[in-house]
């Protein structure tokens, strides 16, 4: 079974593991029958895809579970969704039909919140960064210092449009494929600092950037016209289903 | 800066996360201050009438597992008109943010200011808890000293194993409550109800007298303390007529009444704890001469067989969690143990779930337990604690352990396939040498060789755990003299040495232990009156924090507090902890009432001395300790004629399926 979960509010603080250990109490208070690996030490069969760092909302994380037996998805949502707690969402679950699923995973949509920001600033960082050839960031890894290309992961950015104005708070969306290593959405805006020095892009720790991943999945084929829209991941499941 | 003072009951009750919510990805693991716990509660607070704020005075991951902080929370939210919620203390790097930022000390429920809330309760399990308890104060804009506090502020209440001597924070805090809580906050909410309905009469002073005068919490400011000359206390006096000379401790008497946490919580973040706990009893009547906890918990009182299933089934259900401890303070001891883990075992058998029973006990009855609680195979490491390092020093403490025991007994978990055994031991008990501290590595070098040869295998490990011994008040070794942390740590590295240099099986037997130092300021919070309430004030204001935490605590400036604070006193960190009393020295918690006879503990004292044992009370005739006769109580011990489910009961089959 796929599912997709939506990680909101104060609970975008819990990291992937944080979410892992309450995942599986919760399989176990909504009595989902789960199969377990064999072995010495056995442990329910889950596997993740792609999680968003803590301190990130999200409305598009995926992961697959293996069951011991048949189970209608509808009814699983339901009952795995009223056991997780409010924040962490069950929004929609699928039988796992097809084998390509993390290749669908192509790209990841980001919304960022600049708090303390203006559009029009931020306008002049991303044509910027949109202008350059490659954007190079570095950031600690659990395995040390890594480079990142920014600009080749880069599928699409903009300032979105906010009703008033948005004097105090610019809005942007990127796309950024999926890569290995993952380019996330703090390394953009690390290449956003680089490309277009500024005295207001150092305020922006204060108050921090509110990043929100809206969608995952694969990159529209006929490549729309800005790029921005992404498909369901789950939606080649739940065709095979319905043949 | 400092925090603003004082919150109007209105207004003040706004959920502070929006300001909060600004610093968390500043600071180190966020998740641990925003709640959403499976089964936490958050009431409606226009609704409420008494609003409790509870706090567990270390980081949330030691806190959130905390059994008495979860009772209290959920026998507190079920009353009606009732609301309860958590706090826990901040680390430094959230604490220097929101004094930056001015954001209070917060809830972890609603995200309300503490200083919001009628009471605010505070569990102590450990003295080191106590800075923390300032930081929360500050911070929630409370005044420090229970003398600076405003008609608006919480009423502050110290519960848990330490409040059996408040006098050092007896400036802090307004009353304590000695005992099992679960009735006394239910007899303090009934008493704040009414006082607000009745238009608060006499204000905060009246509140705090009428508590005073039930009987139900300790009121240290409503307490005149005198002192001789030479330090020592002339007497502690009510300061008005109608106030107890002495408080006494609150004991719960039927556990069955009281299944609690029926729902326990499941944080998001990581804790200490990764399982949920059964209490099968409280108290325990061995008698081992050191232990406060054994002492001040008097009678035993045990939770029926049924009533352990239940709780074990129901828990599981309300939180998923994979495993379950049995938990009390010495859990081979329950009367019917052998019956609940066998029926356990069979309930759980080919599930996922696995049950733990914490017990040190030094027999084979125990290694039979363990070996049916891992029945699926996970055999990881069992311990034992005869605490005291030689035969003799096992007399003194009343751990009636004989070498020949633990030998056996070892041998005996080594051929049932178990590997590792972990040894429990004190170092400076009274009366102690270095030589009986020694004798721990002898009796290390023959586990080990007694287990090769059983097991027939060379893998076999033993760990020695060793901390130094803190004398506590209502224990027979309230009156002795603590060992200084030089000597102690001196043996403890003659010790270390003793087994490094064994050839032959010294490989085989790990290490560990505390050094002493922090050991010393434990003793001087633990014995202390109301002047070493000072030393903790310099302490905290120099910094301390987190004074149970290693890499956070720091001797010297503890003891330059001492220097400072005490300095126009008679008294120093010696005089407080290495010092020994005698009879007739009125000591700081002479006047609370643990229930136990002061000359029947006098005289364990003086046996101990005298190197002779007293038996488990349970057994054997009652040897006269007070607590029964003076508290109306009684010890309560299986045989239950309340069976058990069958196994099978669906109720009780949790886990996974197959
Ligand atoms: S067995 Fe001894 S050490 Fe353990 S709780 Fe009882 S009295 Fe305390």
């Amino acid at each position: 079974m796929r599912l997709r979960y939506a990680k909101r509010g104060r609970l975008r603080f819990a990291s992937h593991r944080d979410f892992q250990r309450a995942l599986e109490r919760a399989l176990r208070r909504a009595d989902v029958p789960m199969a377990y690996s064999a072995g010495f030490s056995p442990h329910p069969k889950i596997s993740y895809a792609n999680a968003a760092p803590t301190g990130t909302a999200s409305e598009a994380e995926f992961f697959e579970i293996g069951l011991a037996q048949m189970c209608d998805p509808d009814d699983v949502r339901l009952r795995l969704d009223a056991a997780l707690p409010p924040g962490l969402d069950i929004v929609d679950v699928v039988i796992a039909r097809t084998s390509d699923f993390a290749e669908r995973l192509q790209a990841s949509r980001w919304r960022i919140e600049l708090p303390g920001l203006t559009p029009a600033e931020a306008e002049v960082a991303v044509a910027a960064l949109l202008a350059a050839e490659e954007v190079i960031v570095e950031r600690m890894t659990k395995n040390g210092l890594r480079t990142f290309d920014v600009r080749g992961a880069l599928c699409a950015a903009r300032v979105m449009p906010t009703a008033d104005g948005g004097a105090a708070c610019a809005i942007l969306t990127v796309v950024l494929r999926q890569a290995t290593p993952a380019v996330r959405p703090d390394d953009v805006l690390a290449a956003l600092r680089s490309v277009a020095p500024s005295p207001v892009l150092t305020g922006w720790h204060t108050p921090p950037p509110l990043v929100t991943r809206e969608m995952q999945g694969p990159l529209a084929e006929t490549g729309s016209a800005d790029g921005f829209a992404l498909g369901d991941p789950l939606a080649a499941d739940r065709e095979a289903d319905q043949t | 800066m400092d925090m603003p003072r004082g919150y109007p009951d209105a207004m003040s009750a706004a959920s502070v996360f929006p300001a909060l919510e600004a610093l968390l990805p500043r600071i180190q693991k966020p998740i641990q201050y925003v709640g959403g716990e499976v089964n936490a509660v958050v009431g409606d607070w226009d609704a409420a009438e008494v609003r409790w704020a509870l706090m567990y005075p270390d980081a949330y991951e030691v806190g959130a597992p905390n059994q008495g902080v979860q009772i209290l929370y959920e026998v507190l939210n079920e009353q009606p008109g009732v609301l309860c919620e958590r706090t826990y203390a901040v680390w430094p790097d959230l604490e220097a943010l929101m004094r930056e930022h001015a954001v209070p000390q917060f809830t972890v429920d609603a995200h309300r200011p503490v200083g919001a809330f009628d009471l605010f309760g505070i569990s102590f399990s450990t003295e080191l808890g106590y800075t923390n308890m300032l930081t929360a104060l500050d911070l929630a804009g409370i005044g420090i000293l229970a003398v600076e506090r405003g008609e608006s502020d919480p009423i502050v209440v110290a519960g848990g194993h330490a409040a059996f001597n408040p006098e050092p924070i007896a400036d802090f805090i307004d009353a304590a409550v000695l005992g099992d809580g679960e009735e006394a906050v239910l007899r303090l909410t009934d008493i704040v109800r009414d006082w607000k309905r009745e238009g608060r009469p006499g204000g905060r002073a009246g509140l705090l007298q009428l508590i005073a005068a039930s009987g139900v919490a300790y009121v240290p400011s409503l307490y005149d303390v005198e002192y001789l000359e030479d330090g020592r206390i002339r007497r502690v006096v009510p300061r008005q007529s109608g106030i107890p000379w002495r408080v006494a401790k609150h004991t719960l008497m039927d556990l069955d009444e009281w299944p609690y946490p029926k729902a326990p919580l499941v944080p998001l973040a990581e804790t200490v704890h990764e399982r949920m706990s059964v209490e099968i009893f409280r108290g325990c009547t061995r008698g081992c001469r050191f232990c406060q906890a054994g002492m001040i918990t008097r009678p035993v009182r045990e939770r029926s067989k049924a009533g352990i299933a239940a709780m074990v089934a129901n828990g599981l259900q309300a939180t998923g969690y994979e495993e379950v401890g049995l938990l009390s303070l010495s859990s081979a001891d329950h009367s019917e143990i052998a019956e609940v883990t066998t029926y356990l075992a069979d309930c759980y058998e080919g599930s996922q779930t696995s049950l733990s029973l914490p017990s040190t006990r030094v027999d084979a009855f125990n290694i039979d337990l363990a070996n049916e609680l891992s029945r699926n195979g996970r055999r990881s490491g069992l311990t034992f604690a005869p605490e005291g390092g030689s035969e003799r020093m096992r007399r003194v403490i009343n751990k009636q352990v004989t070498e020949e025991d633990l030998i056996r007994t070892v041998a005996t978990a080594y051929a049932a396939g178990w590997r590792q055994v972990k040894l429990y031991f004190m170092c400076g008990l009274p009366t102690e040498t270095d030589e009986d501290v020694l004798q721990i590595a002898r009796m290390a070098a023959e586990v080990i060789r007694v287990g090769r040869e059983v097991s027939g295998r060379r893998d076999i490990r033993c760990t020695v755990s060793i901390g130094g011994f803190v004398p506590k008040p209502h224990t027979p070794f309230q009156w002795a003299a603590q060992l200084d942390h030089e000597t102690t740590d001196a043996r403890l590295a003659k010790l270390r040495d003793a087994i490094r240099s064994n050839r032959e099986y010294g490989k085989s037997i790990g290490f560990r232990y505390h050094d002493g130092k922090p050991g010393t300021i434990e003793g001087l919070l633990s014995r202390g009156d109301r002047r070493v309430g000072r030393v903790i004030l310099q302490a905290w204001r120099d910094g301390a924090r987190f004074d149970g935490w290693s890499e956070h605590f720091d001797f010297d400036r503890w003891s330059m507090a001492v220097h400072t604070a005490l300095a126009d006193e008679p008294v120093d960190l010696d005089w407080y902890t290495t010092r020994e009393r005698d009879h007739a020295e009125v000591l700081p918690w002479d006047h609370l009432d643990s229930g136990l006879d002061r000359e029947w503990l006098w005289e364990d004292w003086q046996d101990s001395v005298g190197e002779h044992g007293v038996e488990d009370c349970r057994w054997t005739p009652c040897f006269d300790c007070g607590v029964c006769d003076q508290l109306g109580t009684s010890i309560q011990v299986g045989p239950t004629d309340l069976g058990l489910p069958d196994v099978g009961h669906p109720e009780v089959r949790v886990g996974s399926p197959g």
